[in-house]
Parts: C-alpha cells; structure tokens; sequence
C-alpha cells in the first residue's frame, strides 16, 4: 500500500527519505513504476518548493533539479540544450519531465542526461556536495540523497554535438544517443543507451583531442565502441548497436553540432 | 490506508474528492469524478490518450499524481463543448473522420486545444508537432492533422472561449 509524503523543501524530503521511499518529481518515472506495480517502494516523497529555474553567469548556467524540459526550451541562457529537450518526448511529457528526474532515467531514457556527461556538468545534492555527472552516474543506483541542481560549463559556439538514434519519426525512443564536446586539447564522447548508464568513450576522446577531422574521425570511429555495453531490446539488438555505433559517431560530427 | 482529499477546478465545476495515495489523476478522474473523457492507454507516457490540460498545459494524467492538481484547474475533453455546441476541434474531427476507433480522439483534442490556445494559426508542422506525443493506432494521422487546421481556420472567424 502506497503512502505519500509531502514535504516544502527537498532538503526536508530528503532527511524523510528512509527505507522503501522514492522521490516524485516530475512523475514520468515514478508514476510509471506505481502504475506497473513496482514493489521496490511504499513511499513516494515530494516536495512543493524543490528548486525549478536556470540561472547564468559568465562561467555557465545552473538548473533546478525540478526545472522540466519544456522550461529549457523557454529560456535562451540554456539555447544549447534546446535540441535535446525537443528530442524527448511528446509536449505533455516536456511539461512534466525533469532534468533532475532524467539523470536517473534508465535505458532507453535519460538523452539529457547524455548530453550533460558530455557537458562535463556537476551534480549538486541537496546536502551542499557537488561531484562530476560521470561518477555520480555510475553511481546513481546506489545513490543516497537527492539532487538539487546541476550546473553545466557553457560552451564555446561550435564546440558541442548531439545526436538521438531513433526509429519512429518524428518522435521515438533512443537506439542510442551520442553526444561530444570538442575543447582545446580535450574531447569528451559520450554515448547513451549503450551501457547501463551514458558513458563516456575514453579511447575516442583521445583519437578526437586534437579536433575532429576525417583522420581523427576515422580513429575514433575504429575504437569507439571499446567499453561500450548494449543490450538487446525491442528496438534493436546489442549486436546491431555495435555495429552502428561508429556510424553515427561519424554522422555526429556531420550533422550533429548544436551549438 | 488514509484517502486525501483534494480539491481542483474540473472544466468549469470544483471537484472535492477523497483520493487514494498514490492515485493517478486519471483514476482519480474516471472514477473519482466520473469523467470518462480521458482514456487509460499505455499508463507508462507513451500513447498520449491520457492528455489533460493543467492550467492550460498538456500533462499525461496516467503519470500525474492525483495530488499534485490540489487548488489547479484541469480541463478534459468533458469540457469543450459549451451545452449542446460542440468545440470547433469536436466538429471538425467528427466532420473530417478525424476519428476512427476513437481511442485517441480525447487526447489528440487537448493536445490540440493547448496548440491553439497558444498559436491561434498554426503551421502543418506545429500541428504535427503539438500531437507527437499522442499515438493513433488506427495510424488516421492525416486526417487528424487536417481536422486541426480546419478548426483553426473555424476559430480565427469565430473566436471560442
């Protein structure tokens, strides 16, 4: 028997969190597991104040935990993450799904959360502490507190690719995500529905770190898939998704720079 | 276990109703207030038949939990028509067999009432935009897309409320 639990700020959800609770944010995640019977949980914990809006200053920007994807694509600070939030889901779930809620989206969900791996975003929790996206990645299904906020590095003009895999048009789960942020002497590759949480690519990055050309690019492609994961699922097999990977890496970079 | 009670603006009446924790909007909709305009396709965010407006914006109903419409107002396809005048998106659909099974139809109409709201003189592609999110089995998209341009066109000569 469910029970649930409304608290004003998510420090406070936070300190209620306890055993056989989960945080309710936007629903999309939680509210599909209620009505498919999850049993994992008998508490859903909410907040009335948890921190929704994007602020910016001249290093990058920061979100709310509880900002939606449709309120990304409302505000011109965060005009790069534009595309990525138009890719996921239809209009009703863009009013409703958060970014704090996709960082735990699991496969074939979570694109946003892809794109901010390759962003190089912190994760900060509700208790103060930030760490990187990629450790707080791997780490989320044993993750112990809430999210507040992350905070992105803005990015050069030019520098920052984004790519979604998908089957059904206009709009349709990933096959796979692919994400990239070229920086100077530095390459951060991302792909998303091809391990158990979006992961970066190192052997890649190192072919990609002194810019994408086609030699670089033909480097990158060859090894990209080294610590890559997939699994079979209905829209693809993990066999296929190794096949294509190196293709829309390749494509990424063809048609995938967003800002 | 305690029920809750919640109050909302159901189209144009206050709905107080004891709802169960947990509870999804649309249950609480369907059985709690006996409007049966929205319908419970896929219950995971897929199907779109679920589609409500709150305050004004589309939201999934199956993945919304009831207590989150507290002193909201919710508006459902039980509330277009005004008396016995059906909305210009209910005429243009039944006049363009815009619906075939009619599974889709509920949630394909507030997704489209939210694009009008917004965009009065919309494109082909702001229409196939705004119902993405909602599946049509029946794969009637064409005439879907047309029905919601015809009602647009019906609206910019004789604004609804």
């Amino acid at each position: 028997m469910l029970s649930v639990e409304t608290y004003q700020t998510i420090a406070e959800a936070d300190a209620a969190m306890g055993q056989g609770g989960r945080y309710l944010a936007g629903g999309t995640i939680v509210m599909r597991a209620v009505n498919y019977g999850d049993q994992s949980f008998h508490r859903i914990l909410r907040a009335t104040q948890p921190e929704r809006g994007i602020g910016s200053d001249a290093n990058g920007v920061r979100i709310g935990a509880a900002t939606t994807m449709a309120d990304i694509l409302g505000h011109a600070d965060v005009a790069f993450l534009h595309p990525i939030a138009r890719l996921i889901g239809g209009p009703a779930i863009r009013n409703m799904a958060t970014v704090g809620g996709n960082l735990f989206a699991q496969n074939p969900y979570g694109d946003m959360a892809a794109a901010l791996l390759a962003l190089d975003a912190k994760v900060e929790m509700s208790n103060g502490q930030a760490q990187p996206i990629e450790s707080f990645l791997m780490d989320r299904t044993h993750m112990r507190g809430l999210v507040n906020a992350v905070s992105i590095p803005r990015p050069q003009p030019g520098t920052f690719f984004f790519r979604k895999v998908s089957r059904v048009k206009p709009k349709g789960v990933s096959v796979m995500s692919v994400a990239a942020l070229l920086r100077h002497g530095d390459a951060r590759v991302v792909f998303g529905n091809m391990a158990p949480c979006p992961v970066r690519t190192k052997a890649a990055e190192r072919a990609l770190a002194s810019g994408a050309n086609p030699g670089t690019l033909e480097a990158a492609c060859a090894v990209c898939t080294e610590g890559l994961s997939p699994v079979d699922d209905a829209l693809a097999s993990a066999w296929y998704r190794m096949q294509v990977a190196p293709v829309h890496l390749r494509r990424l970079f063809e048609t995938g720079k967003v800002f | 276990m305690a029920k809750t009670p919640v109050t909302f603006t159901l189209n144009d009446a206050e709905a107080a109703l004891f709802v169960d924790q947990g509870a999804p909007l649309i249950d609480v909709l369907r059985r709690g207030s006996g409007d049966l305009t929205p319908k419970q396709g896929c219950s995971q965010g897929t199907c779109g038949a679920c589609t409500v407006l709150i305050d004004g914006v589309p939201h999934l109903s199956c993945l919304t939990l009831a207590d989150t419409v507290q002193g909201r107002h919710v508006q459902t396809t039980g509330g277009l028509a005004e008396g016995p005048d059906l909305h210009p998106l209910q005429t243009a659909f039944m006049e363009g067999f815009a619906a075939q099974c009619g599974f889709c139809t509920s949630g394909m109409l507030m997704a489209a009432k939210s694009l009008l709201d917004r965009t009065p003189n919309p494109s082909r592609d702001d229409v196939i935009e705004a119902i993405s999110g909602n599946l049509c089995r029946c794969t009637g998209y064409e005439p879907i897309v047309d029905a919601i341009l015809t009602a647009a066109a019906q609206i910019q000569r004789r604004p609804v409320r």
